[in-house]
C-alpha cells in the first residue's frame, strides 16, 4: 500500500481499458498461422467496412463543394465545378453561426452542471454503503429508460408556466434530466477503478471524506471526468426533440432544429445542408480522433461495472 | 507510519464490531447522504416531479386548448380581468389508455409493431456487425489502429447530421442509392412511399450510426479475456469456431448483456433518426412510439394528455423488458 503512488494510480486508471491492445500476447502467435488467403480476406473485409463507415460522410463532403444547381443532378459525379459558394452562403447568409453558438452554449452548460452535480454522488455510490443506495441506483437505471415522450410534455408545461420557453435555459434544464443521472452512473464506474486504499490512507492522515474526495480522488479521476464530460457534451449536442419543441424563434434554434430549416418538405436546399453538416462534423471528428482511446476506456469501465 | 496503522486498522473496518457498527454506519451515512444530496435534489425537481405530473396528465384530457386554468383578458383601462376557464382540463380516468389501446385515437399497435421491428433489426445489426468487426480488430495485423480509428468515425457524427446525410443518399430523385440502382440496371425505389422501405432506410441509418459503439464496447470486452485460455484451448486442439464459442462468447457475457440492454433501450427511444429520415412517411405509417408521442404533443392540436399516455405506456414496456432481461441473466448465473 505504501508503494502505491498517485502516479501509478493514474496509470492504472488510464490503462484500465485505454491501451488494452498490448494485453493479449496470445494473439501474436496466431499471426504466423494466418494463411495469405485469410490475410487478404481479413484486410478486404475491414477495408470494405471502413469504406461503408466513411462513405456517406465523404459523399456529403464531396457534394458540399458542388454548385447549388448541380447537387441535385441525376448523374453521379464525384467532383463537379467545385466551389466554396455553399460554405459562404451558410456562414454569411443564414443564421447558421448563431445556431452553432447556441448549441455550444447549451451543451457546455449541460456538461458543467451534469458533472458538478453528480461527481460527489458517483463517489458516494462507489465508496459507501448507505441506506437508500440501491433505490438510487435503480432510479438512475430507470431514468436511462425514460422515453423523451414522458418528460417532454410536463417539462414543456412547467417551462411555459415559468415563461422560459424559447430560452437556452429551458433546454439546459431539460438536458440535465438525462445528464445528471448519466454522469453519476459513469463516474461511479471510474471511482470504482481507483483503489480504496488511497481513501483509507487519506483518512488515516486525517482527511475527512469531503477533502479526501476533493484532494485525492478527484485529481486521480481526471481522465474519467474528461470522458464523462465529453459524452455529456455529445448527448446534448446531438439532441433534437426538446430543441425543436422548446425553441420557437429562428435565432434561438440549435443546430439540429436549424438544419431542419434548410430542408423543408418543399424546395429543400441541399447545398446549404451539406455545407452545414460538414462544418458541424469537422470539430467533432477532430476531437474524436484524439480522444478515441480514452472514450473506449471510459465506456467499458463505466458500462461493465454498472 | 501510516502503513503500519493501516495494517492494524484494515481488518477491523469492513464488518465492524457490533457495538461500533451503528455509530460508524451513522457517520458514514451522514457523509454519503450529503454527497448524494445535489444529485437527489436535481433528480427530484427535474425528473420525479415532471414524471408524476406526466403520469397525472395521462389521466386528464389536457390539450393545448384547455391548458390554462384561468383566462385573462385585458380590459380597456389597462387592467386584467381573470376568470376560471370553463373548459379547463378535467380528470377522465382511463379514457386515454382505452382510446389508445383500442385504436380509437392514434395508431398505437401499428407504431408498436414498427418499434419492435425497428428495435430488433437495429440491435441485432449493431451487435452482429459490432461483434464481427471487433473480433477482426482484435487480431494483430498491420494497420489495426488506423482501421479502428476510421471505423468509429460514424460515432462522432451527431444523430441528426447522420439522419440528414442518409436522407440525402436515399433521396428518390437524385440520391446516390437510387442512381446506383439505376446504373446497375434496377428500377429506382420510391423509398418513402412504402412503410417497409421507409423503415428500411431508417434502419440502415441507425445501423450505420450505432455499430461503432458496439464494436468498441465489445473490443474492450475481448481484450479483457485472458489470452492464456486461447493458448490452452489451441493446445487441446480446439478449432477456431470452438474457441469462439466456448471462450470468446462466455468471456463477453458481462459486456454483451450490458450493451444489449442499453442498446435496446436507446434504440426503442431513438427519436431523431425516424423523425428526420422517414418523417413518418407515408402518412405516419413508419412512425415509432416515441415519434408518435411527439407528434401527438407538438403537431396539429397539441394533445398533451395523449402524449403523456404514450409516455407512460412506453416506460412500462421498457421497465417490464428490463426486469425480464435481468431475471433471465440472473437465472443464468449472471449478476448484473
Amino acid at each position: 500500500m505504501a508503494d502505491f503512488t498517485p502516479a501509478e494510480a493514474i496509470k492504472s486508471a488510464a490503462t484500465e481499458g485505454a491501451a488494452p491492445q498490448d494485453r493479449r500476447p496470445a494473439a501474436g502467435r496466431r499471426q504466423g498461422e494466418r494463411s495469405p488467403l485469410a490475410s487478404v480476406a481479413l484486410h478486404g473485409t475491414l477495408m470494405f467496412a471502413t469504406l461503408c463507415a466513411l462513405f456517406p460522410m465523404l459523399w456529403i463532403l464531396l457534394s458540399s463543394f458542388k454548385p447549388a444547381n448541380r447537387i441535385q443532378a441525376s448523374e453521379i459525379t464525384l467532383i463537379d465545378n467545385p466551389t466554396f459558394e455553399n460554405y459562404r452562403a451558410v456562414l454569411f447568409d443564414t443564421p447558421f453561426p448563431t445556431w452553432f453558438l447556441n448549441s455550444v452554449i447549451v451543451a457546455v452548460f449541460t456538461m458543467i452542471i451534469g458533472i458538478t452535480m453528480s461527481a460527489t454522488c458517483g463517489y458516494a455510490l462507489s465508496r459507501f454503503n448507505f441506506a437508500g443506495k440501491r433505490g438510487l441506483m435503480w432510479v438512475f437505471l430507470i431514468t436511462q429508460m425514460f422515453p423523451v415522450a414522458i418528460l417532454i410534455v410536463p417539462i414543456y408545461t412547467i417551462m411555459a408556466n415559468l415563461g422560459l420557453i424559447n430560452t437556452k435555459l429551458s433546454l439546459i434544464i431539460a438536458y440535465c434530466t438525462v445528464a445528471v443521472p448519466f454522469c453519476a452512473w459513469m463516474l461511479r464506474g471510474y471511482f470504482d477503478t481507483i483503489p480504496r486504499e488511497l481513501d483509507e490512507a487519506a483518512a488515516l492522515d486525517g482527511l475527512g471524506p469531503f477533502r479526501t474526495f476533493y484532494r485525492i480522488i478527484l485529481p486521480l479521476a481526471r481522465p474519467g471526468l474528461a470522458v464523462t464530460a465529453f459524452y455529456t457534451f455529445l448527448t446534448a449536442w446531438g439532441e433534437v426533440a426538446y430543441a425543436i419543441a422548446f425553441m420557437q424563434t429562428r435565432d434561438n434554434l440549435t443546430l439540429g432544429a436549424g438544419l431542419q430549416q434548410f430542408v423543408p418538405q418543399f424546395n429543400p436546399q441541399w447545398h446549404l445542408l451539406t455545407a452545414g453538416s460538414v462544418l458541424i462534423l469537422i470539430p467533432a471528428i477532430i476531437v474524436f480522433f484524439f480522444a478515441q482511446k480514452h472514450l473506449v476506456a471510459g465506456l467499458t469501465a463505466g458500462g461493465t461495472k454498472g | 507510519m501510516s502503513q503500519v496503522l493501516a495494517v492494524a486498522e484494515a481488518p477491523v473496518r469492513p464488518p465492524g464490531k457490533p457495538q461500533g457498527r451503528l455509530r460508524r454506519s451513522y457517520d458514514r451515512n451522514w457523509y454519503a447522504w450529503a454527497m448524494v444530496l445535489p444529485t437527489v435534489l436535481v433528480l427530484g425537481v427535474l425528473v420525479m416531479y415532471p414524471l408524476f405530473q406526466g403520469i397525472f396528465q395521462s389521466f386528464t384530457d389536457l390539450t393545448e386548448s384547455n391548458a390554462q386554468d384561468v383566462i385573462c383578458t385585458k380590459t380597456l383601462g389597462g387592467g386584467e380581468e381573470c376568470r376560471d376557464n370553463p373548459k379547463s382540463s378535467e380528470f377522465v380516468g382511463l379514457k386515454n389508455y382505452v382510446d389508445l389501446l383500442s385504436g380509437a385515437r392514434g395508431s398505437f399497435w401499428l407504431q408498436l409493431t414498427n418499434t419492435l421491428v425497428w428495435t430488433l433489426a437495429c440491435v441485432s445489426l449493431h451487435y452482429g456487425f459490432g461483434l464481427g468487426l471487433a473480433v477482426m480488430l482484435n487480431r494483430k495485423m498491420r494497420g489495426r489502429g488506423l482501421y479502428r480509428a476510421l471505423l468509429i468515425v460514424p460515432w462522432a457524427v451527431p444523430g441528426f447530421v447522420a439522419a440528414f446525410g442518409w436522407k440525402f443518399l436515399f433521396n428518390p430523385r437524385f440520391g446516390l442509392i437510387n442512381q446506383g440502382l439505376v446504373n446497375l440496371g434496377f428500377e429506382p425505389v420510391e423509398w418513402f412511399n412504402h412503410r417497409w422501405t421507409a423503415l428500411f432506410a431508417a434502419i440502415c441509418t441507425n445501423a450505420w450510426l450505432g455499430i461503432p459503439f458496439m464494436m468498441v464496447a465489445i473490443l474492450g470486452g475481448l481484450q479483457s479475456i485472458n489470452g492464456d485460455l486461447y493458448e490452452a484451448a489451441a493446445i487441446d486442439g480446439a478449432s477456431p469456431w470452438q474457441r469462439f464459442k466456448y471462450i470468446t462468447m462466455p468471456g463477453l457475457r458481462p459486456v454483451s448483456s450490458t450493451v444489449i440492454l442499453l442498446g435496446t433501450i436507446w434504440t426503442f427511444n431513438m427519436f431523431p433518426i425516424i423523425y428526420f429520415v422517414t418523417g413518418g412517411e407515408p402518412a405516419g405509417q413508419s412512425e415509432i412510439l416515441v415519434t408518435g408521442a411527439y407528434r401527438a404533443a407538438f403537431e396539429g392540436l397539441r394533445n398533451y394528455s395523449l402524449a403523456a399516455t404514450y409516455g407512460v405506456l412506453i416506460l412500462s414496456i421498457l421497465i417490464v423488458f428490463a426486469s425480464a432481461y435481468r431475471r433471465m441473466l440472473k437465472n443464468q448465473g449472471e449478476v448484473f
